[in-house]
């Protein structure tokens, strides 16, 4: 099952077009983090998949088929909006009382377990409560809900380290123990790196990169070689070329058993590495094939 | 990639002068342009739909005049009824009253009140300005252009309901209006004015305390209210004391205070006579012709009572006090919102966010 | 840390059926509440100030009524003293403002509010739906908004009825429009109206402040053109040449024509220039002035007949109940707009 499928979708704002021509189908059972740039169409992306906006063009389903904003849709995603808007002249107890009555299913006592290990009392005004421990809030009520996807735009910008550390716990407990599909949106690639199993990558609207971590990382190699021969460089297609002095640093698509060419040094991506290369090639892409078995390889590089 | 290179530093000022006050005017206009043009705009419409009644009511009331003078006896009562049906929903003074609370509270309640609760006084009190100085720049400088444009709006207020108060009117019978009349006596000279800045700075206040903007505009709607009413009720009847005669020949442009009657040097009751005397001494006059005008209808109760010993006492402000019960409340309302708007200033100062 | 544990999740329900409707009465109690609380002490507030104004009133009428002879000078010295009790509350201007600032401060708020900041994100989120969150909060506002203010009424009718009884030798036009609106179904019914303005205010401009004043303006212009021109032809006036129209009918035109031919003379009163040209034997109340009347029967006199359209006060509550009506099918219709805006809009 797909958590979220779009195709073709698009998305218009007055003249500027905030999405383009995406498509995407995200397995179920995975943590996925949809990273770009400020203005990439992450937050729209979203809003589009949780029903708070509808398409310009193209469509989007989740869940294995429901239309976005549907009843059914509804029920199965827990969402939590950037600035975790709550209101801020109700109570803590005041807002779970809320979910409980807006939703069909909700774990009231769980609810409070998460709230009481956190040291969140339950009468202050939500207001009130520190950046941290609203954004807590608002995960423990959309968790409380059973959903089968969560959603989580830029849920950890106003976080400090050790906030954003226990939250991220938290999110990857449930993804394990409850078996969530989660979908959260960054731009903290340091953290992303322990928690998500599988990559989007957006830029200007644009869906770039998409697919499992692993398979990503198992095709991208860095190769270190002298800056002359760089541009004579063809055996396989270069994501992204930086230079310094006489150095020249490839990011190729290439698996381990390519061969790498004389006088060249071969290294394994990291996550962050990688993400920073597509960024800074807006051009480039990684976009997973027709056939979507674990093992595909990305189709050829466009740009 | 390429390093980042900033520029050097420009030269300190060690003298550390502060930042001119003037700069404020741009600050004031470019944040509050919306509110400031929609009230120009707003009673720029009233003052064109004012304008329009107004003639329509002169020319009436120039039409009562001179059929009045000389007296015909069968124009002057029409033109007299005439007049009396023009516009009568303004005649006393109706929805104008809403106008100085309501730009009062939509000018003055966000002022603070949207800063605090959008979180935007994080940025604007840690400004070179500086907070107090901010605060009180804003206040003073929206106070003064909405006093000013109400005042300008209250030379056509006053200038519409000038027949009302013309001299001469009672002896044609025309509507006889004390000038102090309630509903409209803080809609003619300096008290439009006076009241529209004094619904600012009880808004700038309430918006300050309450820091949140629509309860803010509730609550200045209640507060003036209530001040409305005082003043109108009991305050603004003791601004200088009033002249007391025993005389029936009050002058129908009197502003009546209280009245009572006393028999024999002693208090026998006040205002309207209780049913069981009016039975026992007046029980059925001769018919009086019924004139027009509340003040000769009761000459045949006060004639009556007279007739048995009483004697009747007015307390009444006359109406030559008029310009000065103006400046009096005029200038007790810009002390009060003086200092409503120091209190501002000084919690602003004083606040720790 | 220590692990968070979780409790196995509760069993599904397959057939999905939707959240129950009663589970948003708590809902919007809860986030109004405060507004809630503050319409009905400022309704409750009024309502015992006018309670112990109206007793005086009351008691002012009754003794002048049971004042015999009634033609006396004291008597009519009695109801000259009723007539001029309370100046304020008489010509009906401050309770008028009551359904606007209910509306406006109900209304408006309700899903501007939400809109400016950006708690819509959280609300349209769960599993209700933004359509049945929505389509209730409105309906359940507007059906309080209009008890509270009908029980307010009751108090404003008693309050005024000496003004319109039968034995007030001068009373109002009931039909009158400082007072109409609020009397008997009128006055819930344009609070209703202002409320539902209110809340299609809010969706449409989707900022507070803003909404309250455009608010308070549609609802004026609406007031001003329902008492000054709708209302006149709720049902059509009654048409007469007589020149005893009773007093407490409302008068909508007046106009003369010549007797002789038909033809239209003027409209309103007579004119300086006929009235200068004729002259009338003094036929009113020796040493008295001309009345209206008598001016009136001396130009008829002169072959010109006065044609008076007016409604009659036996049609005051067919006129509330027209007012009502279709104030309360406006209502519905914004609502109903309201609605489909949230179901339409794309953030």
């Amino acid at each position: 099952m797909n958590v979220i499928e779009a195709s073709g979708l698009s998305k218009r704002y007055g003249s500027t077009w905030a999405l383009r021509e995406c498509t995407l189908a995200i397995p179920a059972g995975h943590v996925a983090a949809l990273v770009g740039p400020n203005g990439a169409g992450k937050t729209t992306l979203l809003n589009l998949a949780v029903g708070l906006v509808a398409p310009s063009a193209g469509g989007v389903t989740v869940l294995g088929g429901r239309v976005a904003g549907s009843p059914a849709a509804l029920d199965g995603i827990g969402f939590v909006a950037q600035d975790t808007p709550l209101y801020k002249n109700l109570s803590v107890a005041d807002m779970l009382h809320l979910t409980r009555n807006l939703n069909r299913r909700f774990d009231q006592a769980a609810a409070e377990a998460r709230l009481a290990e956190l040291d969140i009392p339950l009468k202050r005004k939500a207001g009130r409560l520190s950046g941290g421990q609203q954004a807590q809030v608002a995960l423990t009520l959309a968790l409380a809900r059973r959903p089968r996807l969560l959603v989580l735009d830029e849920p950890v910008a106003m976080l400090d380290p050790v906030a954003r550390h226990d939250f991220m716990a938290m999110v990857l407990t449930a993804a394990a123990a409850d078996g969530v599909s989660v979908v959260l949106s960054s731009h903290v690639l340091t953290e992303l790196e322990r928690v998500a199993d599988y990559l989007i990558l957006m830029s200007r609207g644009r869906v770039q990169v998409a697919g499992e971590v692993d398979d990503l990382l198992a095709c991208h190699r860095m190769l270190t070689g002298p800056a002359a021969e760089a541009d004579r460089y063809t055996e396989r297609p270069v994501v992204q070329a930086s230079r310094a002095a006489a150095q020249a640093h490839l990011l190729v698509r290439a698996t381990a058993d390519d061969p790498v060419p004389a006088g060249w040094e071969v290294h394994q991506v990291g996550l962050e590495e990688l993400v920073l290369a597509y960024l800074r090639q807006p051009g480039a892409g990684a976009l997973p094939g027709p056939a979507r078995s674990r093992s595909s390889q990305p189709s050829e590089v466009t740009g | 990639m390429t390093a980042l290179s900033m520029s050097a530093r420009p030269e300190e000022d060690t003298s550390l002068r502060p930042v001119p006050w003037r700069r404020m005017g741009w600050v004031t206009w470019r944040q509050h342009r919306v509110t400031l043009a929609g009230v120009v705009v707003f009673l720029g419409a009233l003052m064109v739909f004012l304008w329009l009644a107004g003639r329509q009511l002169h020319s009436a009331y120039a039409a009562a005049i001179a059929a009045c003078h000389p007296a015909n006896p069968l124009t002057c009562p029409n033109m007299v009824n005439a007049f009396n049906g023009t516009n009568d929903y303004l005649a006393n003074g109706g929805i104008l009253q809403a106008v100085p609370v309501l730009i009062g509270a939509f000018a003055g309640a966000p002022v603070l009140a949207r800063e605090l609760e959008t979180g935007t006084f994080r940025y604007a009190w840690t400004q070179g300005f500086g907070r107090w100085r901010w605060a009180l720049a804003k206040l003073v400088l929206l106070a003064v252009v909405l006093a000013a444009v109400a005042g300008v709006f209250s030379l056509l207020l006053s200038w519409y309901y000038q027949p009302y108060f013309a001299e001469g009117n009672q002896a044609v019978s025309l509507t006889e209006l004390t000038p102090f009349f309630t509903g409209l006596f803080n809609l003619r000279g300096i008290g439009f004015a006076a009241w529209t800045l004094a619904a600012f700075a009880i808004g700038a206040l309430a918006g300050m305390l309450i820091r949140r903007v629509v309860p803010a505009i509730a609550a200045t709607l209640i507060v003036y209210a209530g001040l409305a009413f005082a003043v109108g009720g009991w305050l603004r009847q003791a601004y200088m004391t009033p002249v007391v005669t025993s005389g029936l020949n009050v002058p129908g442009s009197a502003w009546i205070v209280s009245q009572w009657w006393t028999k024999g040097g002693r208090f026998a009751f006040s205002g309207f006579p209780p049913g069981r005397l009016l039975e026992r001494l007046c029980p059925a006059g001769p018919p009086v012709p019924v004139g027009p005008g509340h003040g000769q209808k009761a000459a045949g109760l006060a004639e009556c009572l007279t007739q048995h010993g009483y004697t009747q006492w007015t307390s009444y402000q006359p109406a030559s006090r008029f310009w000065l019960f103006q400046w009096i409340e005029g200038s007790g309302l810009l002390v009060l919102s003086v200092l409503l708007i120091a209190v501002t200033v000084w919690l602003v100062r004083r606040r720790a966010a | 840390m220590t692990a968070l544990t979780t409790p196995a999740p509760p069993r599904e329900d397959a057939s999905l059926r939707p959240v129950p409707w009663q589970r948003m009465g708590w809902v919007t109690w809860r986030q109004h509440r405060v507004t809630l609380a503050g319409v009905a002490a400022l309704l409750g507030a009024l309502a015992v100030l006018l309670w112990i104004v109206g007793l005086h009133v009351h008691q002012a009428y009754s003794a002048a009524a049971a004042c015999r002879p009634t033609s006396s000078a004291i008597c009519d010295d009695m109801f000259g003293n009723f007539s001029v009790m309370d100046g304020f509350l008489a010509n009906g201007f401050l309770l008028q403002a009551l359904p606007a600032l209910i509306g406006v401060f109900v209304g408006a708020p309700l899903l501007a509010r939400e809109m400016e900041t950006g708690t819509f994100r959280y609300a349209w989120t769960q599993g209700i739906g933004r359509l049945r969150w929505a389509l209730a909060k409105l309906v359940l506002l507007a059906i309080s908004v209009t008890v509270a203010s009908g029980l307010f009424s009751l108090v404003t009718t008693w309050y005024y009825q000496p003004y319109f009884a039968a034995s007030n030798p001068v009373p109002q036009p009931p039909l009158a429009p400082t007072l109409f609106d609020l009397r008997g179904v009128a006055f819930p019914a344009w609070t209703l109206a202002a409320f539902a303005i209110g809340a299609l205010a809010g969706m449409l401009i989707r900022r507070v402040v803003p909404a309250i004043a455009a608010t308070l303006a549609v609802y004026t212009g609406l007031v001003f053109a329902a008492g000054g021109f709708l209302r006149a032809h709720y049902l059509t006036p009654v048409l007469t040449s007589s020149l005893n129209v009773p007093g407490t009918a409302w008068i909508a035109s007046q106009w003369w024509t010549v007797t002789r031919s038909g033809q239209f003379a003027w409209a309103g009163r007579p004119p300086m220039s006929v009235l200068g040209n004729i002259t009338c034997p003094n036929s009113g109340p020796p040493n008295g002035k001309p009345t209206m009347v008598s001016i009136e029967q001396c130009v008829v006199q002169h072959g010109y007949t006065q044609w008076t359209s007016y409604q009659p006060t036996t049609r005051f509550w067919p006129f509330q109940w027209i007012e009502g009506g279709w104030l309360l099918v406006l209502s519905v219709l914004l609502i109903a707009v309201t609605v489909w805006l949230v179901r339409r809009r794309a953030a």
